[in-house]
Protein backbone atom coordinates (compact mmCIF):
# COMPACT_ATOMS: atom_id res chain seq x y z
CA UNK A 1 0.00 0.00 0.00
CA UNK A 2 0.88 2.94 -1.14
CA UNK A 3 0.73 6.13 1.38
CA UNK A 4 -0.40 9.86 0.99
CA UNK A 5 3.30 10.90 2.39
CA UNK A 6 4.78 8.83 -0.39
CA UNK A 7 3.09 10.36 -2.83
CA UNK A 8 3.25 13.94 -1.24
CA UNK A 9 7.02 13.26 -1.22
CA UNK A 10 7.52 12.35 -4.73
CA UNK A 11 4.79 14.95 -5.88
CA UNK A 12 7.66 17.31 -3.64
CA UNK A 13 10.75 15.99 -5.67
CA UNK A 14 9.45 16.24 -8.93
CA UNK A 15 8.48 20.15 -7.87
CA UNK A 16 11.89 21.02 -6.78
CA UNK A 17 13.75 19.32 -9.67
CA UNK A 18 11.08 21.16 -12.01
CA UNK A 19 12.42 24.75 -10.32
CA UNK A 20 16.07 23.63 -10.24
CA UNK A 21 15.48 22.74 -14.04
CA UNK A 22 14.25 26.37 -14.65
CA UNK A 23 16.96 28.07 -12.56
CA UNK A 24 19.88 26.05 -13.36
CA UNK A 25 19.62 25.64 -17.38
CA UNK A 26 22.14 27.75 -19.03
CA UNK A 27 21.71 25.95 -22.28
CA UNK A 28 18.40 25.40 -23.98
CA UNK A 29 15.00 27.35 -23.62
CA UNK A 30 13.08 24.13 -24.96
CA UNK A 31 14.61 22.44 -21.50
CA UNK A 32 12.74 25.48 -20.04
CA UNK A 33 9.53 24.39 -21.64
CA UNK A 34 9.88 20.43 -20.53
CA UNK A 35 10.38 22.01 -16.87
CA UNK A 36 7.21 24.32 -16.69
CA UNK A 37 5.58 21.16 -17.84
CA UNK A 38 7.01 18.96 -14.97
CA UNK A 39 5.99 21.94 -12.56
CA UNK A 40 2.03 21.26 -13.19
CA UNK A 41 2.76 17.62 -13.63
CA UNK A 42 4.21 18.00 -10.19
CA UNK A 43 1.00 19.83 -8.92
CA UNK A 44 -1.49 17.07 -11.06
CA UNK A 45 0.13 14.29 -8.72
CA UNK A 46 -0.82 16.63 -5.62
CA UNK A 47 -4.30 16.88 -6.51
CA UNK A 48 -4.84 13.31 -7.53
CA UNK A 49 -3.09 11.96 -4.27
CA UNK A 50 -5.70 14.06 -2.10
CA UNK A 51 -8.74 12.95 -4.20
CA UNK A 52 -8.15 9.65 -3.55
CA UNK A 53 -7.73 10.38 -0.24
CA UNK A 54 -10.32 12.57 0.62
CA UNK A 55 -12.78 10.23 -1.77
CA UNK A 56 -13.64 13.78 -3.44
CA UNK A 57 -13.79 13.63 -7.17
CA UNK A 58 -13.44 17.54 -7.81
CA UNK A 59 -9.46 17.24 -7.40
CA UNK A 60 -9.89 14.77 -10.50
CA UNK A 61 -11.56 17.23 -12.24
CA UNK A 62 -8.88 20.01 -11.44
CA UNK A 63 -6.33 17.70 -13.09
CA UNK A 64 -8.06 17.75 -16.67
CA UNK A 65 -8.31 21.56 -16.58
CA UNK A 66 -4.58 21.39 -15.86
CA UNK A 67 -4.00 19.48 -18.38
CA UNK A 68 -5.84 21.63 -20.90
CA UNK A 69 -4.52 24.32 -19.88
CA UNK A 70 -0.98 22.92 -19.96
CA UNK A 71 -1.25 21.83 -23.47
CA UNK A 72 -2.57 25.55 -24.25
CA UNK A 73 0.69 26.94 -22.44
CA UNK A 74 3.06 24.58 -24.25
CA UNK A 75 1.35 25.38 -27.72
CA UNK A 76 1.84 29.42 -27.16
CA UNK A 77 5.02 28.93 -25.31
CA UNK A 78 7.01 27.20 -28.29
CA UNK A 79 5.25 29.69 -30.72
CA UNK A 80 6.81 32.22 -28.83
CA UNK A 81 9.90 29.77 -29.56
CA UNK A 82 10.06 29.52 -32.85
CA UNK A 83 9.13 33.66 -33.53
CA UNK A 84 12.86 34.02 -31.15
CA UNK A 85 14.68 31.29 -33.55
CA UNK A 86 13.83 32.93 -36.59
CA UNK A 87 15.31 36.42 -35.07
CA UNK A 88 18.13 35.35 -33.45
CA UNK A 89 18.51 32.01 -34.60
CA UNK A 90 19.26 30.58 -31.84
CA UNK A 91 17.51 28.82 -28.42
CA UNK A 92 20.54 29.31 -26.25
CA UNK A 93 19.58 31.06 -22.70
CA UNK A 94 22.71 32.99 -22.31
CA UNK A 95 21.78 34.40 -26.11
CA UNK A 96 18.80 36.22 -24.23
CA UNK A 97 20.67 39.33 -22.83
CA UNK A 98 19.32 42.09 -25.16
CA UNK A 99 17.38 43.60 -21.80
CA UNK A 100 19.09 43.76 -18.69
CA UNK A 101 16.50 42.02 -16.39
CA UNK B 1 -24.73 25.01 -0.72
CA UNK B 2 -28.23 24.78 -2.25
CA UNK B 3 -28.45 23.55 -5.67
CA UNK B 4 -30.35 25.92 -7.48
CA UNK B 5 -32.09 24.85 -10.76
CA UNK B 6 -30.53 26.53 -13.69
CA UNK B 7 -32.72 29.03 -15.28
CA UNK B 8 -32.03 31.71 -18.05
CA UNK B 9 -32.95 34.12 -15.88
CA UNK B 10 -30.80 32.81 -12.62
CA UNK B 11 -27.69 33.06 -15.77
CA UNK B 12 -28.20 37.38 -15.97
CA UNK B 13 -25.44 38.29 -13.27
CA UNK B 14 -23.10 36.53 -15.90
CA UNK B 15 -24.41 38.61 -18.70
CA UNK B 16 -20.78 40.04 -19.06
CA UNK B 17 -18.89 37.24 -19.73
CA UNK B 18 -21.66 35.19 -22.10
CA UNK B 19 -21.20 38.10 -24.31
CA UNK B 20 -17.83 39.27 -24.33
CA UNK B 21 -17.03 35.07 -25.17
CA UNK B 22 -20.35 35.81 -28.13
CA UNK B 23 -18.12 38.63 -29.20
CA UNK B 24 -15.35 37.55 -29.12
CA UNK B 25 -16.90 34.57 -31.79
CA UNK B 26 -18.03 37.48 -34.46
CA UNK B 27 -15.10 39.62 -34.36
CA UNK B 28 -13.21 36.76 -34.91
CA UNK B 29 -15.08 35.45 -38.02
CA UNK B 30 -15.74 39.27 -39.00
CA UNK B 31 -12.14 39.72 -39.00
CA UNK B 32 -11.15 36.68 -41.54
CA UNK B 33 -14.14 37.73 -43.76
CA UNK B 34 -12.74 41.28 -44.15
CA UNK B 35 -9.67 40.31 -45.03
CA UNK B 36 -6.89 42.75 -45.14
CA UNK B 37 -9.14 45.86 -47.65
CA UNK B 38 -11.31 46.91 -44.78
CA UNK B 39 -8.82 46.65 -41.74
CA UNK B 40 -10.58 49.40 -39.84
CA UNK B 41 -13.50 47.10 -39.11
CA UNK B 42 -12.46 44.90 -36.26
CA UNK B 43 -11.40 47.78 -34.11
CA UNK B 44 -14.59 49.32 -34.41
CA UNK B 45 -16.40 46.23 -33.86
CA UNK B 46 -14.20 45.48 -30.76
CA UNK B 47 -15.07 49.16 -29.52
CA UNK B 48 -18.50 48.73 -30.06
CA UNK B 49 -18.95 45.01 -28.41
CA UNK B 50 -17.24 46.28 -25.49
CA UNK B 51 -19.35 49.32 -25.25
CA UNK B 52 -22.36 46.74 -25.94
CA UNK B 53 -21.22 44.50 -22.99
CA UNK B 54 -20.76 47.45 -20.58
CA UNK B 55 -24.54 48.71 -21.63
CA UNK B 56 -26.15 45.29 -21.07
CA UNK B 57 -24.07 44.67 -17.35
CA UNK B 58 -25.63 47.74 -16.56
CA UNK B 59 -28.92 46.59 -17.50
CA UNK B 60 -28.97 42.81 -16.24
CA UNK B 61 -25.76 42.01 -14.44
CA UNK B 62 -26.48 43.84 -11.50
CA UNK B 63 -27.24 41.81 -8.63
CA UNK B 64 -29.42 42.70 -5.51
CA UNK B 65 -26.76 40.76 -3.18
CA UNK B 66 -24.07 38.03 -2.94
CA UNK B 67 -25.39 34.96 -5.10
CA UNK B 68 -23.41 32.08 -6.07
CA UNK B 69 -24.05 30.64 -9.49
CA UNK B 70 -23.03 27.66 -11.54
CA UNK B 71 -22.83 25.15 -8.51
CA UNK B 72 -20.92 27.63 -6.27
CA UNK B 73 -17.89 27.84 -8.77
CA UNK B 74 -18.93 31.62 -9.62
CA UNK B 75 -19.60 34.55 -7.58
CA UNK B 76 -21.91 37.73 -8.32
CA UNK B 77 -22.15 40.57 -5.87
CA UNK B 78 -21.20 44.37 -6.42
CA UNK B 79 -17.62 44.42 -6.68
CA UNK B 80 -17.55 42.08 -9.24
CA UNK B 81 -20.09 44.06 -11.39
CA UNK B 82 -18.47 47.15 -10.38
CA UNK B 83 -14.98 45.80 -11.59
CA UNK B 84 -16.47 44.38 -15.00
CA UNK B 85 -18.03 47.84 -15.88
CA UNK B 86 -14.23 49.30 -14.82
CA UNK B 87 -12.69 46.40 -17.07
CA UNK B 88 -15.18 47.14 -19.90
CA UNK B 89 -14.00 50.73 -19.83
CA UNK B 90 -10.12 50.63 -18.97
CA UNK B 91 -9.83 48.28 -22.76
CA UNK B 92 -11.89 50.48 -24.54
CA UNK B 93 -9.71 53.10 -23.66
CA UNK B 94 -6.56 51.27 -24.09
CA UNK B 95 -7.55 50.28 -27.71
CA UNK B 96 -8.08 53.80 -28.74
CA UNK B 97 -5.32 54.68 -27.66
CA UNK B 98 -3.76 51.97 -29.24
CA UNK B 99 -5.04 52.46 -32.87
CA UNK B 100 -2.32 54.75 -34.40
CA UNK B 101 0.38 53.24 -32.77
CA UNK B 102 -0.60 49.51 -34.28
CA UNK B 103 -0.86 51.19 -37.54
CA UNK B 104 2.11 52.66 -37.73
CA UNK B 105 4.24 49.75 -36.72
CA UNK B 106 1.76 47.49 -39.48
CA UNK B 107 0.86 45.41 -36.61
CA UNK B 108 -2.29 46.40 -36.60
CA UNK B 109 -4.32 43.23 -37.19
CA UNK B 110 -7.71 41.38 -35.63
CA UNK B 111 -6.01 38.96 -33.61
CA UNK B 112 -4.47 41.84 -31.46
CA UNK B 113 -8.29 42.89 -30.51
CA UNK B 114 -9.07 39.25 -30.81
CA UNK B 115 -6.52 38.67 -27.59
CA UNK B 116 -7.43 41.20 -25.76
CA UNK B 117 -10.78 40.34 -25.52
CA UNK B 118 -9.93 37.24 -24.27
CA UNK B 119 -7.39 38.66 -21.59
CA UNK B 120 -10.57 40.56 -20.54
CA UNK B 121 -12.71 37.58 -20.53
CA UNK B 122 -10.12 35.89 -18.14
CA UNK B 123 -10.06 39.35 -15.84
CA UNK B 124 -13.80 38.77 -15.82
CA UNK B 125 -13.52 34.75 -14.78
CA UNK B 126 -11.11 36.07 -11.94
CA UNK B 127 -12.86 38.97 -10.96
CA UNK B 128 -16.47 36.32 -9.85
CA UNK B 129 -14.15 34.04 -8.64
CA UNK B 130 -15.46 32.00 -5.93
CA UNK B 131 -13.29 28.30 -6.83
CA UNK B 132 -10.29 27.86 -6.51
CA UNK B 133 -10.39 26.19 -10.48
CA UNK B 134 -12.31 28.94 -11.60
CA UNK B 135 -9.36 31.47 -10.17
CA UNK B 136 -6.94 29.63 -11.96
CA UNK B 137 -9.01 29.28 -15.60
CA UNK B 138 -8.76 32.90 -15.29
CA UNK B 139 -5.31 32.91 -14.00
CA UNK B 140 -4.22 31.41 -17.23
CA UNK B 141 -6.54 32.68 -19.53
CA UNK B 142 -5.24 35.96 -18.99
CA UNK B 143 -1.69 35.24 -18.63
CA UNK B 144 -1.92 33.43 -21.95
CA UNK B 145 -3.60 35.71 -24.17
CA UNK B 146 -1.04 38.65 -22.84
CA UNK B 147 1.77 36.62 -23.57
CA UNK B 148 0.80 36.35 -27.25
CA UNK B 149 0.49 40.03 -27.12
CA UNK B 150 3.82 41.02 -25.86
CA UNK B 151 5.17 38.46 -29.14
CA UNK B 152 3.15 40.19 -31.19
CA UNK B 153 5.63 42.55 -33.11
CA UNK B 154 7.54 39.79 -34.60
CA UNK B 155 10.67 41.98 -36.45
CA UNK B 156 11.10 44.23 -33.14
CA UNK B 157 13.97 42.12 -31.96
CA UNK B 158 13.44 42.56 -28.32
CA UNK B 159 9.76 41.80 -28.25
CA UNK B 160 10.21 37.81 -28.57
CA UNK B 161 12.95 37.70 -26.07
CA UNK B 162 10.51 39.52 -23.28
CA UNK B 163 7.43 37.43 -24.38
CA UNK B 164 9.71 34.31 -23.48
CA UNK B 165 10.97 35.97 -20.11
CA UNK B 166 7.67 36.80 -19.36
CA UNK B 167 6.42 33.00 -20.46
CA UNK B 168 8.96 31.44 -18.57
CA UNK B 169 8.08 32.95 -14.99
CA UNK B 170 4.73 33.48 -15.58
CA UNK B 171 4.48 29.61 -15.90
CA UNK B 172 6.48 29.29 -12.52
CA UNK B 173 4.33 31.60 -10.95
CA UNK B 174 1.19 29.80 -12.37
CA UNK B 175 3.32 26.29 -10.84
CA UNK B 176 3.53 27.83 -7.56
CA UNK B 177 -0.14 28.73 -7.14
CA UNK B 178 -1.39 25.28 -8.29
CA UNK B 179 1.17 23.96 -5.98
CA UNK B 180 0.11 26.04 -3.55
CA UNK B 181 -4.12 25.46 -4.24
CA UNK B 182 -3.31 21.61 -3.99
CA UNK B 183 -2.04 21.71 -0.86
CA UNK B 184 -4.76 23.86 0.15
CA UNK B 185 -7.22 21.25 -1.16
CA UNK B 186 -5.21 18.42 0.51
CA UNK B 187 -6.10 19.95 3.91
CA UNK B 188 -9.27 21.39 4.05
CA UNK B 189 -11.04 19.14 1.58
CA UNK B 190 -12.62 21.41 -1.02
CA UNK B 191 -11.74 23.44 -4.00
CA UNK B 192 -14.78 26.48 -2.61
CA UNK B 193 -13.41 29.63 -1.33
CA UNK B 194 -16.58 30.32 1.22
CA UNK B 195 -16.27 26.82 2.03
CA UNK B 196 -12.48 27.14 2.55
CA UNK B 197 -12.90 30.14 4.66
CA UNK B 198 -15.81 28.35 6.74
CA UNK B 199 -13.27 25.56 7.60
CA UNK B 200 -10.18 27.15 8.54
CA UNK B 201 -10.41 28.65 11.99
CA UNK B 202 -7.84 27.30 15.18
CA UNK B 203 -4.07 27.74 14.72
CA UNK B 204 -2.67 26.89 11.35
CA UNK B 205 -1.02 24.06 11.10
CA UNK B 206 2.59 23.70 9.02
CA UNK B 207 1.07 22.23 5.85
CA UNK B 208 -1.30 24.99 5.48
CA UNK B 209 1.14 27.20 5.90
CA UNK B 210 3.52 25.71 3.58
CA UNK B 211 0.60 26.24 1.01
CA UNK B 212 -0.12 29.61 2.00
CA UNK B 213 3.81 30.63 1.39
CA UNK B 214 3.54 29.28 -2.40
CA UNK B 215 0.35 31.05 -3.07
CA UNK B 216 1.66 34.24 -1.65
CA UNK B 217 4.64 33.58 -4.11
CA UNK B 218 2.52 33.44 -6.77
CA UNK B 219 0.35 36.39 -6.36
CA UNK B 220 3.69 38.48 -5.95
CA UNK B 221 4.53 37.43 -8.91
CA UNK B 222 1.50 38.23 -10.81
CA UNK B 223 1.41 41.24 -9.24
CA UNK B 224 5.56 41.78 -9.60
CA UNK B 225 6.31 42.78 -5.82
CA UNK B 226 10.10 42.47 -5.12
CA UNK B 227 11.94 40.27 -4.94
CA UNK B 228 9.65 38.24 -8.15
CA UNK B 229 9.66 41.41 -10.35
CA UNK B 230 12.86 40.54 -12.70
CA UNK B 231 9.84 40.24 -15.37
CA UNK B 232 8.45 43.31 -15.45
CA UNK B 233 11.20 45.87 -16.53
CA UNK B 234 12.03 43.48 -18.85
CA UNK B 235 8.69 43.40 -20.94
CA UNK B 236 7.69 46.87 -20.48
CA UNK B 237 10.24 48.03 -22.24
CA UNK B 238 10.30 44.76 -24.69
CA UNK B 239 6.59 44.83 -25.54
CA UNK B 240 5.26 47.01 -27.84
CA UNK B 241 4.42 50.37 -25.85
CA UNK B 242 0.56 49.97 -27.02
CA UNK B 243 0.73 45.74 -25.06
CA UNK B 244 2.69 47.89 -22.12
CA UNK B 245 -0.37 50.18 -21.86
CA UNK B 246 -2.93 47.12 -22.09
CA UNK B 247 -0.56 45.04 -19.53
CA UNK B 248 -0.04 48.36 -16.65
CA UNK B 249 -3.91 48.90 -16.77
CA UNK B 250 -6.51 46.14 -17.08
CA UNK B 251 -4.57 42.91 -15.49
CA UNK B 252 -3.75 45.20 -12.11
CA UNK B 253 -7.43 44.79 -11.34
CA UNK B 254 -7.84 41.39 -12.39
CA UNK B 255 -4.38 40.71 -10.13
CA UNK B 256 -6.01 42.94 -7.11
CA UNK B 257 -9.37 40.41 -7.58
CA UNK B 258 -7.16 37.69 -7.02
CA UNK B 259 -5.32 38.90 -4.00
CA UNK B 260 -8.76 39.74 -2.31
CA UNK B 261 -10.46 36.33 -3.27
CA UNK B 262 -7.77 34.40 -2.49
CA UNK B 263 -5.94 36.15 0.40
CA UNK B 264 -8.68 37.95 2.12
CA UNK B 265 -11.82 35.95 1.52
CA UNK B 266 -10.65 32.76 1.22
CA UNK B 267 -7.05 32.67 3.04
CA UNK B 268 -8.97 34.78 6.09
CA UNK B 269 -8.22 32.52 8.63
CA UNK B 270 -4.74 32.78 8.05
CA UNK B 271 -4.44 36.80 8.06
CA UNK B 272 -1.98 36.89 10.59
CA UNK B 273 0.65 34.85 8.72
CA UNK B 274 -0.05 36.00 5.28
CA UNK B 275 0.13 39.54 6.50
CA UNK B 276 3.72 39.32 7.70
CA UNK B 277 4.74 38.02 4.70
CA UNK B 278 3.27 40.70 2.75
CA UNK B 279 4.95 43.47 4.88
CA UNK B 280 8.45 42.35 4.03
CA UNK B 281 7.47 42.06 0.29
CA UNK B 282 5.77 45.61 0.26
CA UNK B 283 9.03 47.04 2.34
CA UNK B 284 11.44 45.43 -0.68
CA UNK B 285 8.77 46.44 -3.41
CA UNK B 286 8.77 50.09 -2.18
CA UNK B 287 12.69 50.34 -1.84
CA UNK B 288 13.63 48.78 -5.10
CA UNK B 289 11.07 49.82 -7.31
CA UNK B 290 11.68 53.58 -6.08
CA UNK B 291 15.89 53.77 -5.81
CA UNK B 292 16.16 51.63 -8.77
CA UNK B 293 13.38 54.11 -11.27
CA UNK B 294 15.99 56.86 -10.13
CA UNK B 295 18.86 55.71 -12.67
CA UNK B 296 16.59 54.68 -15.79
CA UNK B 297 17.10 56.52 -19.16
CA UNK B 298 14.16 54.79 -20.42
CA UNK B 299 10.68 56.29 -19.92
CA UNK B 300 8.76 52.71 -20.45
CA UNK B 301 11.74 51.36 -17.93
CA UNK B 302 11.49 53.89 -15.32
CA UNK B 303 7.60 53.80 -15.26
CA UNK B 304 7.97 50.13 -14.95
CA UNK B 305 9.94 50.28 -11.75
CA UNK B 306 6.83 53.41 -10.78
CA UNK B 307 4.54 50.18 -11.11
CA UNK B 308 6.46 48.05 -8.77
CA UNK B 309 6.85 50.65 -6.08
CA UNK B 310 2.74 51.63 -6.84
CA UNK B 311 2.29 47.45 -6.33
CA UNK B 312 4.22 48.27 -2.89
CA UNK B 313 1.27 50.87 -1.84
CA UNK B 314 -1.21 48.07 -3.11
CA UNK B 315 0.05 45.52 -1.19
CA UNK B 316 0.56 47.50 1.93
CA UNK B 317 -3.10 48.20 1.74
CA UNK B 318 -3.45 44.21 2.08
CA UNK B 319 -1.06 43.69 4.97
CA UNK B 320 -3.55 45.98 7.19
CA UNK B 321 -6.14 43.41 6.90
CA UNK B 322 -8.79 44.98 7.39
CA UNK B 323 -11.92 45.80 5.07
CA UNK B 324 -10.42 49.81 5.41
CA UNK B 325 -7.31 48.16 4.30
CA UNK B 326 -9.22 46.14 1.33
CA UNK B 327 -11.02 48.92 0.11
CA UNK B 328 -7.66 51.26 0.38
CA UNK B 329 -5.67 48.82 -1.70
CA UNK B 330 -9.31 49.10 -4.17
CA UNK B 331 -8.83 52.77 -4.26
CA UNK B 332 -4.87 52.70 -5.27
CA UNK B 333 -5.79 50.06 -7.56
CA UNK B 334 -8.27 51.75 -9.51
CA UNK B 335 -6.49 55.21 -9.50
CA UNK B 336 -3.01 53.69 -10.37
CA UNK B 337 -5.00 52.47 -13.47
CA UNK B 338 -6.09 55.67 -14.45
CA UNK B 339 -3.06 57.43 -14.02
CA UNK B 340 -0.98 54.43 -15.89
CA UNK B 341 -3.72 54.68 -19.13
CA UNK B 342 -2.85 58.21 -19.15
CA UNK B 343 0.97 57.83 -19.03
CA UNK B 344 1.33 55.36 -21.55
CA UNK B 345 -1.15 56.96 -23.67
CA UNK B 346 1.19 60.04 -23.82
CA UNK B 347 4.10 57.86 -24.82
CA UNK B 348 1.97 56.48 -27.96
CA UNK B 349 0.82 59.60 -28.92
CA UNK B 350 4.42 61.06 -28.61
CA UNK B 351 5.54 57.97 -30.86
CA UNK B 352 5.44 58.04 -34.80
CA UNK B 353 6.46 55.81 -37.52
CA UNK B 354 9.96 54.68 -36.83
CA UNK B 355 10.44 56.66 -34.09
CA UNK B 356 9.06 55.00 -30.05
CA UNK B 357 9.81 58.15 -27.79
CA UNK B 358 10.63 56.03 -25.13
CA UNK B 359 13.62 57.63 -23.85
CA UNK B 360 14.09 60.50 -21.28
CA UNK B 361 15.53 62.43 -24.06
CA UNK B 362 12.58 62.06 -26.21
CA UNK B 363 10.75 64.35 -23.87
CA UNK B 364 13.18 67.02 -23.29
CA UNK B 365 11.36 70.53 -24.44
CA UNK B 366 8.18 68.67 -25.27
CA UNK B 367 5.98 71.87 -23.91
CA UNK B 368 7.23 73.83 -26.72
CA UNK B 369 6.58 70.98 -29.62
CA UNK B 370 2.93 69.71 -28.14
CA UNK B 371 1.92 71.88 -25.05
CA UNK B 372 -1.20 69.90 -24.56
CA UNK B 373 0.83 66.59 -24.67
CA UNK B 374 2.90 67.81 -21.77
CA UNK B 375 0.28 69.28 -19.65
CA UNK B 376 -1.04 66.29 -19.69
CA UNK B 377 1.97 64.26 -18.60
CA UNK B 378 2.69 66.79 -15.78
CA UNK B 379 -0.62 66.00 -14.80
CA UNK B 380 -0.36 62.86 -14.63
CA UNK B 381 3.27 62.85 -13.43
CA UNK B 382 2.27 64.98 -9.75
CA UNK B 383 -0.91 62.70 -9.54
CA UNK B 384 2.04 59.18 -9.26
CA UNK B 385 3.99 61.80 -6.97
CA UNK B 386 1.41 62.15 -4.52
CA UNK B 387 1.28 66.42 -4.90
CA UNK B 388 -2.35 67.76 -4.37
CA UNK B 389 -5.01 68.42 -5.66
CA UNK B 390 -4.37 65.34 -7.87
CA UNK B 391 -6.11 61.91 -7.15
CA UNK B 392 -2.78 60.40 -6.31
CA UNK B 393 -2.53 62.05 -2.99
CA UNK B 394 -5.36 60.62 -1.77
CA UNK B 395 -4.68 57.11 -2.67
CA UNK B 396 -1.41 57.26 -0.84
CA UNK B 397 -3.20 59.27 2.38
CA UNK B 398 -5.58 56.32 2.66
CA UNK B 399 -2.79 53.65 2.40
CA UNK B 400 -1.73 55.81 5.20
CA UNK B 401 -4.25 56.08 7.29
CA UNK B 402 -5.35 52.42 7.31
CA UNK B 403 -1.72 51.33 8.37
CA UNK B 404 -1.73 54.13 11.25
CA UNK B 405 -5.04 52.51 11.76
CA UNK B 406 -3.85 48.85 11.99
CA UNK B 407 -0.61 50.02 14.23
CA UNK B 408 1.80 49.54 11.35
CA UNK B 409 3.92 52.75 12.14
CA UNK B 410 7.08 51.70 10.93
CA UNK B 411 5.58 50.79 7.34
CA UNK B 412 3.92 54.81 7.33
CA UNK B 413 7.31 55.70 7.73
CA UNK B 414 9.21 53.31 5.17
CA UNK B 415 6.26 54.26 2.86
CA UNK B 416 6.23 58.27 3.50
CA UNK B 417 10.28 58.17 2.74
CA UNK B 418 9.68 56.32 -0.36
CA UNK B 419 6.93 58.70 -1.72
CA UNK B 420 10.26 61.74 -1.42
CA UNK B 421 12.73 59.39 -2.94
CA UNK B 422 9.56 58.69 -6.17
CA UNK B 423 8.85 62.42 -6.15
CA UNK B 424 12.56 63.16 -7.55
CA UNK B 425 11.92 61.14 -10.60
CA UNK B 426 8.75 62.16 -11.53
CA UNK B 427 9.42 65.33 -10.93
CA UNK B 428 12.44 65.59 -13.58
CA UNK B 429 10.13 64.05 -15.88
CA UNK B 430 8.27 67.81 -15.79
CA UNK B 431 11.51 69.33 -15.35
CA UNK B 432 12.59 67.63 -19.08
CA UNK B 433 9.41 68.53 -20.58
CA UNK B 434 9.19 72.43 -19.24
CA UNK B 435 12.60 73.47 -18.88
CA UNK B 436 14.92 71.39 -21.17
CA UNK B 437 15.68 72.57 -24.85
CA UNK B 438 15.02 70.13 -27.20
CA UNK B 439 17.88 67.26 -27.98
CA UNK B 440 17.52 67.17 -31.61
CA UNK B 441 14.90 67.36 -34.74
CA UNK B 442 12.22 65.18 -33.12
CA UNK B 443 9.31 63.91 -35.50
CA UNK B 444 5.85 65.94 -34.73
CA UNK B 445 3.13 64.08 -32.19
CA UNK B 446 0.30 62.28 -33.40
CA UNK B 447 -2.44 65.04 -34.19
CA UNK B 448 -5.47 62.61 -34.12
CA UNK B 449 -8.33 64.43 -32.08
CA UNK B 450 -10.14 61.72 -31.04
CA UNK B 451 -7.65 60.29 -28.83
CA UNK B 452 -6.30 63.72 -27.86
CA UNK B 453 -9.26 64.23 -26.94
CA UNK B 454 -9.98 60.83 -24.96
CA UNK B 455 -6.58 61.72 -23.10
CA UNK B 456 -7.38 65.18 -22.44
CA UNK B 457 -10.63 63.80 -20.66
CA UNK B 458 -8.44 60.95 -18.80
CA UNK B 459 -6.26 63.82 -17.28
CA UNK B 460 -9.00 65.99 -16.45
CA UNK B 461 -10.40 62.73 -14.51
CA UNK B 462 -7.00 63.07 -12.30
CA UNK B 463 -7.51 66.27 -11.45
CA UNK B 464 -11.44 65.88 -10.92
CA UNK B 465 -11.46 62.74 -8.73
CA UNK B 466 -8.67 64.91 -6.55
CA UNK B 467 -10.69 67.57 -5.92
CA UNK B 468 -13.61 65.37 -5.04
CA UNK B 469 -12.00 62.54 -3.57
CA UNK B 470 -15.59 61.19 -1.53
CA UNK B 471 -17.70 59.66 -4.03
CA UNK B 472 -15.01 57.37 -5.10
CA UNK B 473 -13.76 56.33 -1.56
CA UNK B 474 -17.21 55.57 -0.60
CA UNK B 475 -18.12 53.66 -3.35
CA UNK B 476 -14.64 51.33 -3.01
CA UNK B 477 -15.58 51.27 0.72
CA UNK B 478 -19.63 49.84 -0.20
CA UNK B 479 -17.74 47.39 -2.91
CA UNK B 480 -15.51 45.81 -0.01
CA UNK B 481 -18.19 45.43 2.30
CA UNK B 482 -20.70 44.20 -0.58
Amino acid sequence: MITLGQLLTLSGIVFSLAVAGIFLNRKNVILLLMCVELLLLAANFNFIAFSRYLNDINGQVFVFFILTVAAAESAIGLAILVVLFRERRSINVEDLNTLKG
Amino acid sequence: MPANPMTLESLAPAIAEIWLIAAICIVLLVDVFAGERRRGLTPTLTLLALALGAALTVQYGEVARRTLLFEGLYVADELGWALKLAGFLIVAVALLYSRAYLENRSILRGEYYVLSLTALLGIFVLVSANSLLTLYIGVELLALSVYSMVAFDRDSGVSAESAMKYFVLGALASGALLYGMSLIYGLTGTLSLSEIAARLHGPANPGLILGLTFIVVAVAFKLGAVPFHMWLPDVYEGAPTSVTLFIGTAPKIAYFALALRLLAYGLGGLVSEWSQMLAALAVLTLIVGNVVAIVQTNLKRMLAYSTIANIGFIVLGFVAGTPEGYSAALYYTLVYVLVALGSFGVILLAASKGFEADRLDDYKGLYQRDPMLALAMMVLMFSTAGVPPFVGFWAKLRIFQVLWESNHLWLVVIAAAMSVVGAYYYLRVIKLMYFDPPAQALPPTARSTGVRFALGLNALAVLALGLLPGPLLDLCARLIHS
